[in-house]
């Protein structure tokens, strides 16, 4: 293997630093109309009237689209593989208002600046209703966040409307209760967490423009271009036939571009005028309407016997919807399956749920996708009743850890094949010199250096559902094209293909041309989300050269007169086995399958599992505590990672510092917060604070890899797996520092200080 | 009003609009490299030097630059590829959404600062937020650059 599990440098590397017109806002047409849209002061609110009168007379201005110009077709904007569990809730614009925001108007105009001008002259009369901002108390209330008849729920996911629910559920493995009473300690606490916004660099943004062929095309930064196909088409009550996506190159997801946020407002003013239309998110935009991570409320029983083996976990866990269920109903199942599976050998374990609607934005998927919040709550605990045995927090995962060949109950009974959990932890203890650092040391300035553990997991793909397909042509003289449907969202992943390609076909990878992501010619992929793309799509890469080899074999053997048989390939030349001087290059074959054949060689398949084998870490955090200010620094991070085989040392890497300082954002800092009107009050990066390099001093990564059989070379994920350590690994050092616990974050310092000063 | 600004080396002539940002003057003029990342001043996407030392191009008013030189990443290139491989060898550009504006200012402190401490690094870019890569890789790619540079 030449490639595989060598840091290769990425494909679109030197185009990216030297700074090229490849993102969504350099490619727009400079015709194309601006469009601005007029959002809702309100969080619960009906329009009585909309007076665009005045506004329409700006100059420049061109439409302005009102809920009386919009489609009637409810619909969901989540990006899920039809039928969405996520329920059909929205319309691009609605009466009836449901969080700050939302959209009143859509305004185009031929400038951005006559278009904020009308934004600013239509006269809207509102009927201001109470909103229902807290989620605690959103199942049966009153005030119904949708209230309407024609809401429906695909999937039988328990939505009820009338009653607030988004999606409700329960499982029961053995008798919870039971165990809990036969328990020796058992440890309750109820956790929150708080939506988290993604804060990828490049806010949301999409253009529009009618093709030669009449066909709406729609060029956006996205994570998935073929559910953004079927969802435009839902929402505009157009054919699919009749819309092309393509994703250039986009700056950044981490799951929010896994939900169409802002391509509805262009394609719907370019259906209207025929015009290209364009629109740019403002950060503020981005912040106040995106896509968040879901704020959730979980409450956990752990219960263990006198020598720390772990018998029983119930979880239940209320998640906040906001005002519209994208991902609701998917994100909750992760909370308890990718974080009671991380102990194999519970006698019973309960997860129930309910995900609620409220007036506050919807929610939508943000890398972890449940299992982050769960696995905080989970670990949190699990530290906990650690410290009532008097045990170290590692020695008790060592104790109960889930471990290769165990059946995992909690996670769809599927078999682990592939878990170097114990290794990880082996190597973050020596990484860290936890030994010699737990559980604290008080420096000469007062100041407490402490560490904290935690363990991760996650999934690869979507069991059953997720398909990545990618198609291989070899072209003449020899090399090839490699067209996926996965999305590279600054991840790679157009590199690591070629590199588990050009490993199957024994070529140079610059002799690998990839391309991604047209809807019109790109094979079909569900699209990069749910840790998949390595594991799915590196799948279907592996089958695809699989049958192209045979294709270039078939036709080398037919050229040297010879049968299949007699013949192999070495990646430059096929050849007789018996005699190595007859061969033809593959050049060769290039060139002659392009003259007078009857089969260009090209090969396309699909792959889907049937499993999706967890990737699995231990994170490990050392902490510098001022007991006076409550401040923490986090002066050390060791990561230990088992992805099974690594494809790019160097992007899987950076891959896992990136996910760490996310997740050290969410433990410390980053906490939308609402106004009790319900409008969002930090919703700038100069208030909502995403950790900056003078937060951060060292974090150190190390793979212990397992092998995956029914990955691609072993493969299994490793985006989303690496934001789930930090919050519970710091909440951990925090308590060895100053032996209080922590249940809701961001932890802040004012918290630890008041908390030590009640102590 | 009527300005004269040099962007890469080329002088132009324009009537502007008193609250056009720099940022979007140096686009118009095909800069695409130029990104906004917030409206605030706080990520460090919009980074251009002007007469040479780095200013947030979203809070300078095109005005400002009245008279003088404007230098965006297209200005650059030599240099930003020779930096750029280093970032790229250690995969830190991910997205690459805000390579730009933080090579833009990596450059201003390659010039400006002599042999700064990874302390100093920090202090320097603080302004530079990057969301993919948790700053580690980026880190590394510097203090190889650096170190290449001294050996010449």
């Amino acid at each position: 293997m030449a490639y595989v599990n060598a840091p290769v440098r990425k494909k679109d590397a030197m185009s990216l630093v030297t700074g090229k017109p490849v993102y969504v806002e350099d490619q727009i047409p400079k015709n194309a109309l601006v469009v601005k849209l007029l959002r809702s002061p309100h969080a619960n609110a009906f329009i009585t009237s909309i007076d665009k009168t005045a506004a329409m007379k700006v100059p420049g201005v061109v439409c302005i689209l009102t809920h009386e110009d919009a489609p009637k077709s409810r619909f969901t904007t989540a990006g899920q593989t039809y039928p969405e569990p996520s329920p059909y809730d929205r319309l691009i614009l609605d009466r009836h208002l449901r969080c700050a925001g939302d959209p009143v108007a859509i305004v185009a105009a031929e400038t951005a600046q006559a278009a904020e001008r009308a934004v600013r002259m239509i006269k809207v009369k509102y009927d201001v209703r109470e909103p229902l901002l807290d989620f605690r108390k959103a199942k049966d209330n009153p005030i119904l966040v949708h209230p309407e008849d024609d809401f429906k729920a695909l999937c039988p996911v328990g939505a009820d409307n009338k009653r607030n629910l988004c999606s409700t559920d329960v499982f029961e493995i053995g008798d919870v209760e039971k165990e809990l009473a036969a328990c020796d300690v058992v440890c309750t606490r109820t956790y929150h967490t708080k939506a988290n916004n993604q804060a990828m660099m490049e806010t949301f943004r999409t253009f529009t423009y009618l093709d030669e062929y009449g066909r709406l095309t729609v060029v956006s930064s996205t994570q998935v271009p073929f559910h953004v196909r079927r969802i435009l088409s839902n929402a505009l009550e157009i054919k699919k036939s009749q819309i092309r996506v393509i994703k250039p190159r986009i700056g950044g997801g981490f799951g929010a571009k896994q939900s169409v946020v802002s391509e509805l407002f262009p394609a719907l003013v370019t259906m209207k005028t025929g015009r290209p239309a364009s629109i740019i998110y403002t950060r503020e935009e981005s912040m106040t309407n995106g896509s968040p991570r879901h704020e959730m409320q979980m409450t956990v029983r752990v219960g263990a016997d006198q020598s720390g083996v772990i018998r029983v976990i119930d979880l239940y866990a209320l998640s906040n919807a906001g005002a519209y269920g994208d991902h609701g109903p998917t994100t909750i199942g992760l909370v308890s399956h990718k974080s009671l599976s991380l102990y194999g050998g519970l006698s019973a374990a309960r997860f129930a749920c309910d995900v609620v609607y409220t007036n506050t934005m919807g929610g939508g998927a943000y890398r972890g996708y449940g299992a982050t919040q769960g696995i905080f709550a989970v670990e949190a605990a699990v530290s906990e009743i650690a410290a009532k045995l008097s045990m170290d927090p590692c020695e008790i995962r060592e104790k109960n850890m889930v471990a290769e060949g165990q059946i995992m109950h909690t996670y769809y009974g599927e078999p682990c094949n592939s878990c170097a959990l114990d290794r990880c932890m082996q190597k973050a203890k020596e990484m860290m010199q936890w030994n010699e650092k737990y559980p604290r040391k008080v420096l000469e300035n007062g100041h407490i250096r402490s560490v904290g553990v935690a363990m991760a997991m996650q999934g690869s793909g979507i069991s059953g559902v997720d398909i990545g397909s990618v198609e291989i042509r070899l072209n003449d003289d020899g090399f090839y094209t490699l067209l996926v449907g996965c999305t590279d969202m600054g991840t790679g992943c157009d590199t690591i293909l070629s590199q588990m390609a050009a490993d199957c076909l024994e070529c140079d990878i610059d002799n690998i041309a990839v391309r991604g992501v047209d809807t019109d010619q790109s094979p079909y992929d569900t699209g990069s989300y749910a840790s998949s793309t390595t594991y799915v799509t590196g799948m279907a890469v592996v089958k695809t050269c699989e049958s192209l080899r045979k294709k270039i074999i078939e036709m080398g053997a037919s050229m040297l007169g010879v049968s299949v048989d007699e013949v192999s390939f070495d990646g430059k030349r096929v050849y007789v086995i018996a005699d190595e001087n007859r061969s033809v290059t593959i050049s060769e074959i290039g060139y002659a399958s392009y003259e007078g054949h009857n089969h260009c060689l090209s090969a396309s398949e699909s792959h889907s599992s049937p499993v999706s084998p967890p990737p699995f870490m231990v994170g490990m955090a050392e902490i510098d505590l001022d007991p006076l200010t409550g401040e923490v620094n986090v002066i050390d991070y060791v990561g230990v990672v088992d992805c099974g085989t690594v494809i790019n040392k160097n992007l899987a890497r950076v891959q896992t510092e990136g996910g760490i300082v996310q997740g050290i954002g969410m433990a410390l800092y980053e906490d939308i917060r609402y106004s009790e009107r319900g409008t969002m009050q930090n919703n700038s990066f100069m208030q909502y604070k995403i950790p900056s390099r003078l937060d951060l001093n060292t974090i150190r990564v190390a793979f212990e890899s397992s092998y995956e059989p029914t990955g691609p070379f072993g493969a299994k994920s490793i985006g989303e797996l690496v934001i789930n350590t930090p919050s519970p690994a710091i909440v951990d050092a925090i308590y060895n520092a100053t032996g209080l616990w922590f249940d809701t974050l961001p932890v802040r310092a004012e918290d630890i200080a008041l908390g030590l000063l009640k102590k | 009003m009527v300005v004269t600004i040099t962007v890469n080396g080329t002088k132009y002539t324009d009537d502007i609009s008193p609250d056009l940002p720099l940022l979007d003057y140096v686009r118009s003029k095909g800069c695409l490299s130029v990104k906004r990342g917030c409206e605030t001043s706080n990520c460090g996407l919009c980074t251009v030097h002007l007469d040479g030392k780095p200013v947030l191009s979203c809070s300078v008013l095109a005005v400002r630059a009245n008279g003088r030189q404007v230098t965006t990443l297209e200005g650059l290139e030599e240099e930003a590829r020779a930096f750029g491989a280093f970032l790229a060898d250690e995969g830190g550009e991910q997205c690459g959404f805000c390579s730009p504006g933080f090579i833009m200012n990596v450059l201003a402190m390659a010039h400006e600062l002599d042999d700064p401490t990874d302390e100093e690094i920090r202090e320097y870019l603080a302004g530079n937020l990057c969301r993919c890569t948790g700053y580690q890789s980026q880190l590394r790619a510097i203090r190889k650059y650096l170190t290449s540079k001294k050996e010449g």
